[in-house]
């Protein structure tokens, strides 16, 4: 049964030593979650309890949803809740009081905690259980932290779903959990897939409503759908789940790899798993083979972000024959990332955490074909001639699995493509142009 | 506690970041944790600068919580003057820096570095954006400003455009034109485009052109005690404050007020018949308070609008707004809380909003014509053409943004004579702009939704209108409402609703329409 899994690389990333850097950190905090939290939870509130600061991110990247009448806000601490003159607990309870009173749709309430917050101290996890007590069973409140001093960017994301863990109720049954907020298409194929295969019933974590909450128990297995989920990995192996090991679904191997797993898992047989994947498979890798034409050959840089960075490095590698340079990472969870490492070419750098300048000036000795980066070095990274494709993007698009694997390298492909098109430096008339003149 | 959607203001770090990044040879090392750097992107996508703001952040996680975050913040500040060496450094705290108490200040005081370093107190709990870079930049003239000898021929200083500035960079070239025609030279133009030397010079100048008071108006009061420097009172937002601010600086330096007019086509433009239409137009306007007054004029006086209210989100200049609203009778909403912005202008429905990018999202929902005039802006508004607001292109720029929003003057009366076509009507929006042409739906009146409002959104107060509690609008009556096309439609209901009450009346009928609109005919 393992005939189906992807095939390691003959030297696989698993021994290389990982270069850690302290310095300054280009890089979102946790908060950042909800902009797609907030869309996938159909009947959650987010409400970030800060400064200014996390408001002022908050809609600076959120663009133009602030507008919708979003299912976040900030309580933003003010003079008297730091000076102790107002009980910041009174507070909480007043601003929520305010709120679900004026939104009778919200059922799960996020009191999400800042930087500000934790450096006060200000215990959320006592006023979510207070608060519960008080709203429930209409509302459920929890609490987690997005701060920047604990969490970077997608670590939000785990950082909410492992405070839903805890609270799941009890059972016995052998269930599979998939893991992980997947835009709505991507989570219906998945399912789909995993449906063909015989293998259900499957839940999945975030549900887009309180309602549709399931049981943990030791009966449960789990997959992960998305490389950043190391805390949530862990509060589903206290609740007695079992984690089912694979690489991540991205690209076509990942995605059989991904589905191997669960697959071998659930007993599914060679012939069925064949007959359920051949034709995505096919497919996906025709559409990768035709988006990813400009990338063979090309070299890759990528700059620590999401977490995906890994993952990705992987796909590209070995599914578009580009080579990467340097593949940074914020954290590196060794348990979660092993089946990646393993199928990763051996040769690129690995790098934790980081410090920007002195990983910039990396890039520049490189000169990678491609950085992959955040927006505050995208463009004068352009304007130094280097081409990049900036990363918030990879988790703002569906890349997961094979209906979108060829999107995924066309994501990588576009701004080489575009480096291509543009003829801005000289004056170049088009060649039809300049043969007619002649 | 304040629950807060949306703010018009970013914390008072970023305006100092405003002002680092809008000069050069300046750094700035802010005391941060990690993820506060998301404030890069604000210059490298918003305003599209090609190069990365001068900030060193240091960035601090929760493990260093404790006795080193100040060498963290030692650390990087060494690190940033080695790596850049600035000609002066500003250092300064976050809001969750300021918490923790290393005092940045102190710390790089106690470094000998060889430039001047520069503390900034910022708090971050009381104020904001505007007060970050007018504090930051009256510490930078403070710091380095020293008196000099004047220029001989006369010239000024140009105080207060800044990164991320609403159309700041096209504003500096048109009063740079502006003021040469005059035969005034610009000593230094700062924040943006001087560096700390330049700000040693600042004394050189006659005069300061206070060209935003957000941003510049605490160095310019400095600048007056301090180096005996008149500064300008007047912004030359449009044509009647264009002129009065020239004949001002003229005052100022004593010299002949000259303004060539040649290429100004606003009056002409305005008083062309085809802007007919536009009388008494009722808009509402919002933003900070500098680019609110020069609206309100722009608008009664070049525009012929009826200003329908006013208001500004940075209470610096609640003061003014206030003097001015009462100048026009109207209330002054002094407000940074959103909500409370849309529930106005959803109680005035004014037929236009001129706002910043946040009055263009509640115009969209609202279906209001809107165009920007003050920042907090997106993206889009800072175009790639010329585009300033101030001077004799400003005010041309400026009668271009605001009639285009509008819905044409043929397209207008067509509207209102035939209610029944199924491509021209309501809810397609004025037929310029090019969006795909909706079709008319059953009862006539499509909810004029803004699209890409998903329905949850819509707010709570969609439901009964205020007013209807207390007053029936019968069925008739609704339908002869609806009769009247959009963009005034509003106003239509809010006039009947008022005389309504005044006559206590408990019912609408078709009857106290048309006696509604008699009343309030002009
Ligand atoms: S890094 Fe901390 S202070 Fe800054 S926005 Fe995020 S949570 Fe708020
Ligand atoms: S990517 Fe650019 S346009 Fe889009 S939200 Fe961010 S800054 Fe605005």
């Amino acid at each position: 049964m393992t005939d189906y899994a992807p095939i390691p690389a003959a030297k696989g990333c698993r021994d290389t030593p990982v270069l850690r850097e302290r310095g300054q950190h280009e890089v979102f905090c946790g908060l950042t979650g909800i902009i797609w939290l907030h869309r996938k939870m159909q009947d959650a509130f987010f409400l970030v309890v800060g400064s200014r600061t996390c408001a002022h991110l908050l809609q600076s990247a959120a663009g133009v949803m602030i507008f919708a009448e979003p299912r976040f806000g900030t309580a933003i601490l003010e003079e008297g809740d730091l000076a102790g003159m107002a009980d910041a607990q009174d507070e909480i309870d007043r601003e929520v009081a305010r709120l679900l009173s004026r939104r009778p749709d919200i059922r799960q309430l996020f009191l999400v905690g800042s930087c500000p917050s934790e450096v006060i101290k200000l215990d959320l996890a006592r006023a979510a259980e207070r608060l519960s007590g008080q709203f429930a069973p209409h509302v459920r409140v929890l609490s987690y932290s997005g701060s920047g001093i604990e969490t970077t960017f997608t670590q939000g994301e785990d950082a909410c779903l492992a405070a839903m863990v805890p609270v799941l109720p009890e059972t016995e049954a052998r269930e599979l959990v998939m893991v992980g907020a997947l835009p709505d298409v991507v989570e219906q194929q998945a399912l789909g897939l995993l449906g063909a295969m015989g293998i259900g019933p499957v839940r999945v974590l975030p549900s887009p409503r309180a309602a549709d909450y399931f049981g943990l128990g030791p009966n449960t297995v789990f997959a992960l759908t998305q490389p950043f989920l190391g805390d949530t990995h862990a509060a589903l192996v206290r609740r007695g789940a079992r984690h089912i090991p694979a690489p991540f679904p991205l690209g076509e191997e990942g995605t059989t790899g991904w589905l191997a797993a669960i697959a071998r898992e659930f007993g599914v047989d060679a012939a069925l798993f064949d007959a359920v994947t051949a034709a995505p498979r096919d497919r996906a890798r025709r559409a990768v083979a035709q988006a990813a034409e400009p990338l063979a050959g090309k070299s890759v840089f990528f700059m620590p972000d999401s977490q995906l960075e890994l993952p990705l490095a992987r796909f590209l590698a070995r599914e578009c024959a580009m080579t990467p340079i340097e593949i940074g990472t914020p954290f590196l969870h060794r348990e979660l990332m092993a089946p990646e490492l393993d199928l990763l070419p051996a040769g690129p750098r690995l790098a934790e955490g980081q410090d920007v300048e002195k990983q910039l000036d990396r890039v520049r000795g490189d000169r990678p074909d491609l950085t992959v980066c955040g927006l505050g070095l995208a463009n004068p990274l352009e304007s130094e001639g280097l081409t990049t494709k900036w990363a918030i993007e990879l988790v703002f698009t569906p890349v997961h699995f094979y209906e979108q694997a060829g999107d995924l390298a066309g994501l990588f492909a576009r701004p080489l493509r575009r480096r291509a098109a543009l003829r801005l430096d000289t004056a170049q008339p088009p060649a039809a142009l300049a043969e007619a003149r002649r | 506690m304040k629950l807060s959607v949306w703010t018009y203001e970013g914390p008072p770090h970023v305006g100092a970041m405003r002002v680092a990044t809008g000069m050069t040879g300046l750094h700035y090392v802010l005391h941060a944790p990690q993820g506060d750097t998301y404030a890069d992107l604000l210059f490298t996508m918003i305003e599209r600068r090609d190069h990365r703001p001068p900030v060193t952040y240091t960035t601090f996680q929760a493990r260093d919580l404790g006795a080193d975050t100040a060498d963290l913040f030692t650390a990087a500040a060494k690190a940033a003057y080695a790596r850049f060496k600035p000609q002066a450094m500003i250092v300064g705290a976050s809001c969750t820096a300021e918490l923790i108490q290393d005092d940045p200040g102190g710390l790089a005081a106690a470094m000998d570095i060889p430039v001047p370093v520069i503390p900034l107190e910022l708090p971050s709990y009381q104020r904001k954006e505007n007060f970050g870079a007018d504090e930051t930049f009256f510490q930078i003239t403070r710091a380095l400003a020293r008196p000099c000898d004047r220029t001989a021929r006369p010239s000024v200083n140009l105080i207060g455009p800044t990164a991320l500035g609403f159309r700041h960079r096209d504003d500096i070239t048109e009063l740079t034109g502006l003021l040469m025609d005059m035969g005034v030279a610009v000593n230094v133009c700062a924040p943006m485009g001087a560096c700390p030397a330049d700000i040693t010079r600042l004394g050189a100048a006659h005069a300061n052109v206070l060209m935003y008071p957000e941003t510049g108006e605490a160095a310019c009061r400095w600048m007056e005690r301090e180096l005996g420097q008149p500064f300008t009172k007047t912004v030359p937002i449009g044509v009647g404050a264009t002129r009065d601010f020239v004949a001002e600086l003229a005052g100022l330096l004593g010299m002949p007020a000259h303004l060539d007019e040649s290429r100004l086509r606003l009056p002409w433009y305005s008083r062309s018949v085809d802007s007919t239409y536009l009388t008494g137009k009722r808009v509402f306007i919002f933003g900070d308070g500098t680019h609110v007054a020069a609206a309100a004029r722009i608008a009664r006086d070049e525009m012929g609008f009826d200003v329908a209210g006013v208001g500004c989100y940075n209470r610096e200049m609640a003061r003014p707004i206030r003097a001015l609203a009462k100048d026009y009778g109207v209330e002054a909403l002094i407000s940074d809380d959103y909500l409370e912005v849309e529930e106005r202008i959803e109680s005035l429905a004014p037929e236009m909003i001129l706002g910043t990018q946040m009055e263009r999202h509640i115009g969209k929902r609202l279906g209001i014509p809107c165009a920007v005039i003050s920042a907090p802006v997106h993206v889009q508004d800072f175009p790639a053409r010329y585009s300033p607001q101030m001077g004799i292109e400003g005010a041309n720029v400026i009668f271009d943004t605001w009639v285009h929003p509008l819905v044409m003057g043929l397209e207008e009366h067509l509207l209102h004579m035939f209610r029944e076509d199924f491509e021209f009507h309501d809810a397609a929006g004025a037929s310029h702009h090019g969006g795909k042409a909706v079709a008319r739906s059953a009862e006539g009146d499509a909810a004029a939704d803004g699209g890409s409002m998903p329905p949850e959104a819509a707010p709570a107060a969609e439901g009964p209108d205020t007013g209807t509690d207390v007053l029936v609008w019968l069925a008739e009556a609704e339908r002869e409402l609806k009769k009247i096309p959009f963009f005034v439609r509003g106003k239509a209901r809010r006039n009947t609703e008022s005389f309504a009450a005044q006559k206590g009346l408990r019912e609408i009928s078709v009857d106290t329409l048309y006696e509604a609109k008699a009343h309030y005919a002009r």
